[in-house]
C-alpha cells in the first residue's frame, strides 16, 4: 500500500578488509553495512525506488523483514530517506565569546637566518611586511601575551604554548624567560602550560637541547629530508644548503630529549615530491619519531608549485605510506607517517567541522608587537586581526570572522561528501590563493577527496584487523 | 541496529540516542539527550514493532511539485488528479482525508471504483 518512495542522501562508501562502510554525511559517522544494507543503497544508486519495489527486487536474495529491517536502520541513521525531503539543515551557530582558548602561537622573531625560496612569510606570497613588526618580540609584550593567554583560556585546566617565528630560537633569552613565567603564572592560576616549538635546527646548541629537554618543550624541525632535496631550497642568505649545519644538530637532540615525541615537517614541492624516500631518510637515517608532509602554499605561478600530475603523484605516494602505517598499526606498532595518524584520528572522533581549523577560535597567533591575529601565519597582518594581548579579543570582530566562515557560506562545499573533515580547507592557503581567507580551496579538493578516501579505507582496516588500536584515539 | 554496526564514535552516539528515543517511546518517559521536549516528531511512529521500518507516511512529507497546486497556483492543471490518491490519503495518511462514512451512511460509495487509477472520476460528492 506504501508508495513511499526512498532515495539515497549524502554519504560515501568504501571498502576494507573484505567489509562494506558507509561515512554518513554530514555526522561523519562511520557504519559497517551488512549484505542487505549493502544491497539496499546498491539499488538506491540507480535512484529513488519506491519501499515496495525495493522489497520485491531483492525478495530473491533476503527475507522481506530482513529488507524491511535495513531499510529502518538506514533511514534511521539517515544514510537514505524520503524521495525529496530536504538536506540536512546546516544551522550557523557561531561558538560563544567564552569558548575557551587552548593555543597560542607566539611569533617571538619576526627574523630568520635562513632563506628558503618558497617561504611564505618572507617570500614573493608574503601577506606581512615583516620588516614593518619589531624584529624581536619584548619581555613585557611576551608576559602580556602568557596573561591573555590564561584569562582567555576559561576553564581549561591544559593551555599550549608554543613558539613560533621567523626562526624561534634567534630569539632563544625570551623563550627562556616566558617559560618561566608562564610555569610559575599557570601554577597560581590552577593550570597547566605545554610548550612546544618549530624552528629550523640550526641554533640547536647543546644549551638549547639541554633547556628543551629539561622542560619538556615539544619540537618540531623544518627540514625538506636527504641534503639533495633539503639544500634545494632551505638555503642560507649565501645560497649555501643548510642541511649539513642541521642534521648533526639535530641528531643531538634526538638523542638527549626523549620525554617528548620529535617530528619533521616537510614542505613537498614540484621538484622535491620523493615522499618515500624523504621519510625513509628522516625517520630511519636520522631518527625522527614522526614525519608530517604539506604541500608548498604557494600561487600556482611559481616553479616550486605543485600541479595536477604533482599532485596525484603525492596522493599515490601517500596512499602507500598509509597502508604500511596500517599494517604496523595492526601489530600495534608506532609508524611515523603523521598525516595519516591525524586524520585517522579525526574519522574515529567523528569530527564534523564548521571551520577547517581552530583559527580564530580555540588558536590565535600572536606577532611580534603584541597583535593577536587569526593564526601563526597571519601574524602581523592587520586585515586578519583580532584584537591586541592587551586590550583582548574584539568580540564583535571575532565573531563576524566566524560567521562569515562558516562551512554553510561555503556552497562551493555543500555537495561535497568531505566536508565533515576538510570545511574548504586552510584560511592561509586561501589568502595566498584567492586573497581572500573565505574561499574554499578549490584547487585540491579532488586531492583532499582522494586522501579521506584512503584515510577511511586505512580505517576501516583497522577496526576490523585491530580495533584495539583505537583506544590510542580515544584521548 | 541489527544491520548495521556502527564503527566510530560518533556512530556509538548515534546509536545511544536512537536507544534512548526508543527506550523513551516504551516507556512513555522523555529521552535525557538533548533538551526537555527537543523530540521529533514522527508521523505514525508510536506502536510499530521494533525491527519494522519506521517509514513516514502522508504526502505533506514529501515534496512533490504539482501535487496540490499546478504551476500558476490554482487546481486546473495539476500533474495527477486529486481523487487518484485518496485512498491513501484517507487509509494510510497520519493526517487522513474527510471521506464519507461508508459504515452507515454511504456504505456503496466506492462501489463503482475497482481501480482508483482509472475508475476515480466514479468516486462522486456525497450529499447528506
Amino acid at each position: 500500500m506504501s508508495t513511499l518512495e526512498l532515495e539515497a542522501r549524502e554519504f560515501h562508501r568504501f571498502d576494507a578488509a573484505g567489509s562494506s562502510f558507509v561515512y554518513l554525511v554530514p555526522s561523519a559517522a562511520v557504519f559497517r553495512l551488512d549484505e542487505t544494507t549493502e544491497a539496499i543503497l546498491d539499488h538506491l544508486s540507480a535512484g529513488p525506488r519506491p519501499v515496495d519495489e525495493l522489497c520485491r527486487a531483492l525478495a530473491g536474495r533476503f527475507a522481506e523483514e530482513e529488507v524491511r529491517s535495513g531499510i529502518y536502520d538506514l533511514m534511521e541513521t539517515r544514510a537514505i530517506g524520503p524521495r525529496g525531503a530536504p538536506p540536512e539543515a546546516m544551522p550557523v551557530e557561531v561558538p560563544s565569546e567564552d569558548f575557551p582558548l587552548t593555543t597560542m602561537v607566539l611569533n617571538v622573531t619576526a627574523k630568520c637566518n635562513l632563506s628558503c625560496t618558497y617561504c611564505y612569510e618572507y617570500g614573493e606570497d608574503q601577506i606581512v611586511d615583516q620588516t614593518s613588526m619589531p624584529r624581536y618580540m619584548d619581555e613585557e609584550t611576551a608576559r602580556e601575551s602568557v596573561e591573555f593567554m590564561l584569562e582567555q583560556a576559561g576553564d581549561h585546566e591544559v593551555v599550549n604554548l608554543t613558539f613560533f617565528g621567523g626562526e624561534t630560537l634567534l630569539n632563544f633569552k625570551l623563550l627562556q624567560s616566558t617559560l618561566a613565567y608562564a610555569n610559575r603564572r599557570g601554577a597560581e592560576e590552577g593550570k597547566r602550560v605545554r610548550f612546544s616549538l618549530t624552528t629550523n635546527g640550526t641554533l640547536l646548541k647543546p644549551e638549547v637541547i639541554e633547556w628543551l629537554a629539561d622542560n619538556d618543550v615539544g619540537v618540531t624541525i623544518s627540514i625538506d629530508g636527504p641534503k639533495d632535496v633539503n639544500d634545494q631550497f632551505r638555503v642560507l642568505n649565501n645560497g649555501m644548503g643548510s642541511y649539513e649545519m642541521i642534521v648533526p644538530k639535530v641528531k643531538k637532540l634526538l638523542e638527549r630529549h626523549t620525554t617528548r615525541p620529535i617530528g619533521a615537517r616537510v614542505t613537498l614541492t614540484q621538484q622535491n615530491l620523493d615522499v618515500h624516500r624523504i621519510y625513509r631518510h628522516l625517520v630511519e637515517d636520522v631518527g625522527f619519531w614522526e614525519v608530517g608532509f604539506a604541500p608548498v602554499t604557494t600561487s600556482s605561478c611559481h616553479s616550486y608549485a605543485l600541479d595536477e600530475a604533482s599532485y596525484q603523484r603525492m596522493l599515490e605516494q601517500f596512499r602507500e605510506l598509509a597502508f604500511e602505517w596500517l599494517e604496523y598499526a595492526v601489530e600495534g606498532r608506532h609508524h611515523g607517517f603523521s598525516n595519516v595518524r591525524e586524520s585517522i584520528e579525526e574519522i574515529h572522533k567523528g569530527f564534523s567541522k564548521a571551520y577547517p581549523c581552530g583559527a580564530g577560535l580555540g588558536l590565535v597567533g600572536v606577532a611580534t608587537d603584541g597583535n593577536v591575529n587569526l593564526c601563526h601565519r597571519f601574524a602581523g597582518s592587520k586585515d586578519h586581526q583580532l584584537g591586541t594581548v592587551k586590550g583582548g579579543i574584539d568580540r564583535s570582530k571575532q565573531a563576524k570572522f566566524l560567521e562569515e566562515h562558516h562551512i554553510a557560506y561555503k556552497p562551493d562545499c555543500h555537495s561535497c561528501w568531505a566536508r565533515p573533515l576538510c570545511s574548504g580547507g586552510c584560511y592561509h592557503e586561501a589568502q595566498t590563493r584567492y586573497g581572500t581567507t573565505s574561499a574554499p580551496n578549490l584547487h585540491y579538493c579532488d586531492w583532499i577527496r582522494s586522501w579521506t578516501h584512503t584515510c577511511l579505507e586505512v580505517y576501516g582496516a583497522l577496526a576490523e584487523r585491530n580495533p584495539s588500536f583505537l583506544h590510542h584515539f580515544e584521548a | 541496529m541489527r544491520k548495521l554496526k556502527g564503527i566510530n564514535r560518533k556512530a556509538a552516539q548515534i546509536e545511544r540516542h536512537l536507544d534512548e528515543l526508543r527506550r523513551s517511546e516504551q516507556t512513555g518517559a522523555p529521552a535525557s539527550e538533548g533538551n526537555e521536549g527537543d523530540h521529533d516528531v514522527v508521523g505514525l511512529r508510536s506502536g510499530s514493532p521494533p525491527g519494522d521500518p519506521q517509514i513516514p507516511l502522508g504526502c505533506t512529507l514529501i515534496f512533490a511539485p504539482g501535487w496540490e497546486t499546478d504551476a500558476s497556483g490554482g487546481t486546473a492543471g495539476l500533474c495527477q488528479p486529486v481523487e487518484r490518491d485518496l485512498f491513501d490519503c484517507h487509509l494510510g495518511c497520519f493526517w487522513p482525508a474527510q471521506v464519507p462514512d461508508q459504515l452507515n451512511h454511504a456504505p456503496d460509495w466506492t462501489s463503482r471504483c475497482a481501480a482508483a487509477e482509472k475508475d476515480w472520476r466514479n468516486v462522486d460528492l456525497i450529499f447528506p
